[in-house]
């Protein structure tokens, strides 16, 4: 593709940095003449009236969903036994919107006493409640819950995306359906546990501590809650200290639903909180989404103690290209792959292995395909590529981005203009990238893509399993007993072929070496969960 | 992607035109599928949708293409053409009438001095099956009766039999019996079945001298679906790569409403690209559409919803 | 010709004895440290010496493991049945050293001593049948939303260090490598301490039962000194703790490290029971591939 077809770069800010002006009449610069279709021949262009466009891009108006559905509160308190109450610790953070910084509601950092008061509480409720509970009635309190996050999902889809900077069209159409289909699916399980797969009469574990990571802050709460209350147990959720909001909100839904108090309890805070929440001798057991030194970190403290622990950490997920792949719908998946949620997966497809025989008219198209993804304004529906979530992060991509150019290897990111305020980083393609480079090793956690090459497929499957990590992969051929070879070998939990980044309540997800153990969803997620 | 289409001048085999079409990258139809999907949900508002609207009238294909059509009817379908709404004088004229051949010469009449041009189907639309004489005779029969556009249908029969040789000979002969005329070949993608398919016959007609590749007949459902579009906006842009030639697209049959042209002009813009945004390189086959374009327009125009008795309908 | 003492009797004979030495790649090396210790029977008598594998030991055998991994775990899972069925075949034709080893190690009285060499043999069996079974049981194909096929099968999670339990050093034995192996991982195993006869006659059985060279390593020697490189070895993948006694715990610690799949020792455990799943669940990966369903 000659660079004049190159579809135009997207013109950036899209609103975010209060770049509120519209984007002219969109008819402003017809040229005279229409364009001959095929430079013989007669034109066909025809009569001119009214505002014209011929050839020029079609600017989108900004659309910015309204804020307005959503109520903030200026601070919260933390959700223990059924009730929002002051935290005893009595501190306090400040959690913002990182594609403007502005803050947006005080939440308490919750100390030992209330991380105590909220196991006592999950711990009373499933002696006396809960675990006795006839399967078939904690069904229908998740079968509430589900409802009601439907009926709320506007204004959840909004508060997250405030909080966690993702796009409005991700939260409405991926975070906050997938989160209620996950208490549906679940809640389904409740009166069925002798078939799933753990003996006739499978037993609650107890009380579970659980964290949860920023990315998908209310999705990963219902990967957690869901498959524990349905199971019988009871839980203390920590949501991440920059995103506490939707987990705020949630225990709102929990009071709608009249699901008995202590069955659900939100601890918010920082790192410190959730240290004591893993380590505090009332849990049975834990279960971790996040990085994979944090979750090393809890394997250590939890050894010895008999207590039950799932761990589902980072990533860096390979992306096979073969030459024979449906080169568009693969530009697509290494697209989403890598640049759905701005790259914060733990999933996500960071590297790039593409066959040397395609791997130039493959990166043409890539490129071409990044310079129209829309960056901006997370709450506008036509923006592609939200905010960082934070500052820190922000700066963690910026490092490893900047080891990728030191180390020889070159990036590229479309003309992509950033908002003056917020946390913001353009979609970036490394090239020239070997093994032994830092970001085809680390995990960046952000829109930032490694592209190596590979000549043979036992070249790709042994350069996509040189990780210590094992989480995700994909696979792109159109040949199909190739497609079962390399998913075969590939050391991943899950392995996408021919699409990417796909989810669903009933398919298992977790990975393999250090990425974690245990699965989450399906049948398989339900084991974590149950004695 | 091939770096040469097929070249027109010569007469290809049917194993290098088969080697040549097999060889295109496959269509993954569930990825294609998400992918038009995922391009529908673009919000396009205020301004943006004041001239998507218009570009989108511009675009129209005013088409009646029914037995029951009469010289009457045809004048009536003109009109509308070169003034859709009436009452405002700003709307713009639709970009041409599509009619039978019969009634071009009836068409170009009433169509004179005002911009619109004149379509005509041909080669034994909508099937297709008629010998070859028969379809360059319908061809030249038009063109001479004033039609500036032909809008030709492929064998599908031969097409699906693997005999792309055929195929392509009549899109050569029909094309040269066009002389000046544009040429716009129907692949009937309802009856092509898979997307592998639109891509090969995409391809294959570019190569034999398309001036426009055309979804359907509007006589076979499935029409234009999103995901047909797509690859066939896909076709043209990486067939501008590999000749230099930019080809049309016209999606017919199945966009009834603004909603759906607007969501056409998104995937144009994105997959084609904003070169394509242009009644030169993008039509739209329709009858209905037009009064749902304008009744949109004045919605934006007043702020007031519009009602169907204000629009005519010829 | 028989040599005659003067008086015309026969001379005793002086017996061969087998000198025990480590099972690494399929081969029989002496550990590299050429230490070896003194294994004695229950009531104290001494029995032999078996080599007292080092550190060194434990790495070449994980390297071994780790060769044999791909290729075992690419072999069909019938045919990997029938390798586990014909390791209880050979050790069906050496009842009886098996029988005297387990008398002479426990002090089991000849009956018990049977009754555990017959259930060690039915064990492998048990686990044969296993091999091509567990994936249905624990895999499945997933009702997703959307228009995919999804699957999920269990697959071996990889190397995995077995410390073979201190006491019923031989049905705890089989019971611990039988279920690592069947389902396509390689082991590296620890013998009994105290008790580390049986395991070599176990090598010396796997080594006749078609088991490819790598995939059973079996090591003798002091527990607590062969467990902590393993735990901490970053090739290995699962840890199956057994036989950790009062160091599970660092064990486990150190497992964490790499994120090492741990199965805890359970007090209670009884060897004699119908194990199902529960050896075989903790050392497979649950794989989930997705592929779109269209034309």
């Amino acid at each position: 593709m000659s660079s004049e077809d190159r579809p135009p770069a997207p013109e950036g800010g899209n609103g975010a940095g209060g770049a509120d002006g519209a984007p002219g009449d969109g008819g402003a610069s017809a040229a005279g003449g229409g364009v001959s279709a095929t430079g013989g021949g007669t034109s066909m262009s025809t009569s001119r009236k009214g505002s014209r466009l011929d050839g020029q891009p079609l600017e989108y108006a900004p659309a910015p969903e309204s804020r307005s559905v959503v109520r903030l509160r200026e601070a919260y308190d933390p959700f223990i036994d059924g009730e929002f109450a002051p935290a005893k610790s009595g501190e306090h953070l400040t959690t913002a919107n990182p594609a403007d910084e502005e803050p947006l509601a005080q939440v308490a950092v919750c100390g030992e006493a209330d991380v105590d008061r909220a196991m006592a509480a999950a711990r009373r409720a499933y002696d006396t409640v809960w675990r006795d509970l006839p399967g078939a009635e904690r069904g229908k309190y998740l079968f509430r819950i589900a409802r009601i996050l439907q009926e709320r999902a506007r204004e959840i889809a909004v508060l997250e995306t405030l909080d966690n900077g993702k796009p409005i069209k991700e939260t409405r159409d991926f975070d906050v359906p997938m989160a209620a289909a996950h208490f549906f699916y679940h809640a389904g399980w409740a009166d069925k546990l002798a078939y799933a797969g753990m003996g006739p009469d499978p037993r609650p574990v107890g009380v579970c501590a659980q964290v949860v990571p920023w990315n998908f802050p209310l999705l990963m709460l219902a990967w957690k809650i869901a498959p524990a209350l349905a199971a019988g147990n009871t839980a203390v959720l920590k949501p991440a200290e920059t995103t506490p909001l939707s987990a705020l909100l949630f225990a709102e839904v929990c009071q709608e639903a009249e699901l008995p108090p202590g069955v659900v309890n939100i601890v918010t805070g920082d790192g410190e909180t959730g240290r004591l929440l893993v380590s505090h001798p009332g849990a049975d057991k834990v279960a971790f989404t996040g990085s994979t030194e944090v979750g090393r970190g809890i394997a250590r403290t939890l050894a010895g103690t008999g207590k039950r622990l799932t761990l589902e950490l980072g990533g860096k997920g390979a992306n096979i290209v073969y030459d024979d792949a449906a080169l568009d719908q693969a530009v697509e998946g290494v697209v989403n792959g890598v640049f759905f949620n701005q790259g914060h997966v733990c999933c996500a497809g960071s590297r790039l292995l593409v066959q040397e025989s395609v791997a130039e008219e493959f990166l043409d198209r890539l490129r071409a395909r990044m310079a129209l993804l829309r960056l901006g304004d997370p709450l506008d529906k036509n923006t592609d590529i939200g905010a960082v979530n934070s500052a820190a992060q922000l700066e963690r991509i910026r490092a490893l981005a900047e080891t990728g150019r030191a180390e020889g290897a070159e990036a590229w990111s479309p003309p992509c203009p950033l908002p003056e305020r917020g946390h913001w980083f353009p979609p970036t393609v490394f090239t020239g990238v070997t093994q032994a480079h830092r970001v085809a090793r680390e995990e960046i956690f952000g829109p930032v893509l490694s592209v190596l090459t590979f000549r043979t497929p036992e070249e790709a499957v042994a350069k996509a399993n040189n990780t210590p990590y094992g989480l995700s992969a994909g696979v792109w051929t159109e040949k199909g007993s190739r497609m079962l070879w390399t998913a075969e070998r590939l050391r991943a939990g899950v392995v996408w072929s021919n699409t990417f980044n796909r989810f669903d309540p009933a398919s298992p997800f977790g990975g393999y070496k250090e990425s974690g153990y245990g699965r989450e969803g399906g049948r398989h997620g339900l084991e974590a969960y149950l004695a | 992607m091939p770096q040469t289409a097929i070249a027109a001048e010569q007469a290809p085999t049917n194993r290098a035109l088969r080697e040549f079409l097999h060889g295109l990258p496959g269509v993954d139809e569930v990825g294609a599928r998400e992918r038009a999907a995922g391009l529908a949900t673009r919000s396009v508002k205020t301004t943006a949708k004041a001239a998507a609207l218009d570009l989108a009238v511009r675009m129209v294909d005013l088409t009646t293409l029914e037995g029951a059509d009469t010289p009457g009817k045809v004048r009536a379908l003109a009109a509308k053409a070169r003034r859709p709404d009436p009452d405002d004088p700003d709307a713009p004229s639709a970009a041409a009438v599509c009619v039978y051949s019969d009634l071009v010469a009836v068409a170009s009449e009433a169509v004179r001095g005002s911009g619109v041009g004149v379509a005509s189907v041909a080669t034994a639309f909508p099937s297709g099956r008629a010998p070859l004489e028969a379809k360059l005779a319908d061809t030249r029969r038009a063109v001479a009766d004033g039609a500036t556009e032909i809008d030709m249908v492929i064998d599908r029969g031969a097409f699906l039999s693997g005999d792309y040789r055929k195929v392509h000979e009549e899109i050569t002969a029909v094309k040269e019996a066009c002389g000046g005329a544009h040429l716009k070949v129907i692949l009937e993608t309802g009856e092509l079945a898979t997307l592998d398919n639109v891509r090969r016959a995409s391809w294959l007609a570019m190569g034999a001298g398309a001036d426009f590749i055309k979804t359907s007949t509007g006589k076979v459902a499935p029409a234009a679906t999103p995901p047909v579009v797509l690859v066939m906006l896909e076709a043209v842009r990486d067939n501008l790569a590999a000749t230099g030639r930019a080809v049309g697209v016209k999606p017919a049959g199945g966009i009834r409403t603004a909603k759906d042209a607007i969501r056409n002009l998104v995937m144009v813009q994105e997959v084609a690209g904003p070169r394509w945004l242009d009644p030169a390189l993008f039509r739209i086959g329709a009858s209905s559409l037009l009064n749902d374009l304008l009744m949109q327009r004045s919605k934006l125009r007043t702020g007031a919803y519009a009602g169907p008795d204000y629009f005519t309908i010829d | 010709m028989p040599e005659h003492r003067h008086d015309g009797a026969e001379a005793p004979r002086v017996a061969v004895r087998k000198t025990h030495k480590l099972y690494i790649g399929g081969a029989f090396p002496r550990s590299e440290s050429g230490r070896s210790y003194p294994v004695a029977s229950a009531d104290g008598e001494h029995l032999a010496n078996a080599g007292m594998a080092s550190r060194k030991d434990a790495r070449d055998a994980v390297a071994a493991a780790r060769k044999a991994f791909p290729g075992w775990a690419g072999r069909t899972a019938y045919n990997r049945g029938q390798i586990l069925y014909r390791a209880a075949e050979m050790m069906e034709g050496r009842r009886a050293q098996f029988t005297a080893e387990l008398s002479a190690a426990t002090g089991a009285g000849r009956p018990e001593a049977e009754r555990e060499v017959s259930a060690a043999i039915d064990r492998w069996v048990y686990y044969a049948g296993w091999t091509d079974k567990a994936a249905q049981v624990l895999g499945g194909s997933n009702p997703v939303s959307g228009p995919y096929d999804n699957r999920s099968a269990p697959e071996p999670t990889g190397v995995v260090g077995v410390l073979a339990p201190q006491e019923a050093p031989l049905l705890g034995l089989v019971s611990v490598l039988a279920p690592v192996i069947a389902m396509g991982n390689t082991a590296v195993l620890v013998a009994s301490e105290r008790a580390p006869l049986p395991a070599v006659a176990l090598a010396e059985v796997l080594a006749t039962s078609d088991l490819p060279g790598g995939v059973a390593n079996i090591l003798t020697g002091r527990t607590a000194e062969l467990a902590p490189p393993l735990a901490a070895h970053a090739d290995v993948n699962a840890l199956d703790l057994a036989g950790a006694g009062e160091s599970a715990a660092d064990l486990e610690e150190a497992a964490a490290e790499t994120l090492k799949r741990v199965l805890r020792p359970d007090p209670a455990v009884e060897w004699e029971a119908d194990p199902g799943l529960s050896r075989i669940r903790p050392f497979l990966e649950t794989k989930t591939v997705w592929h779109p369903v269209g034309t």
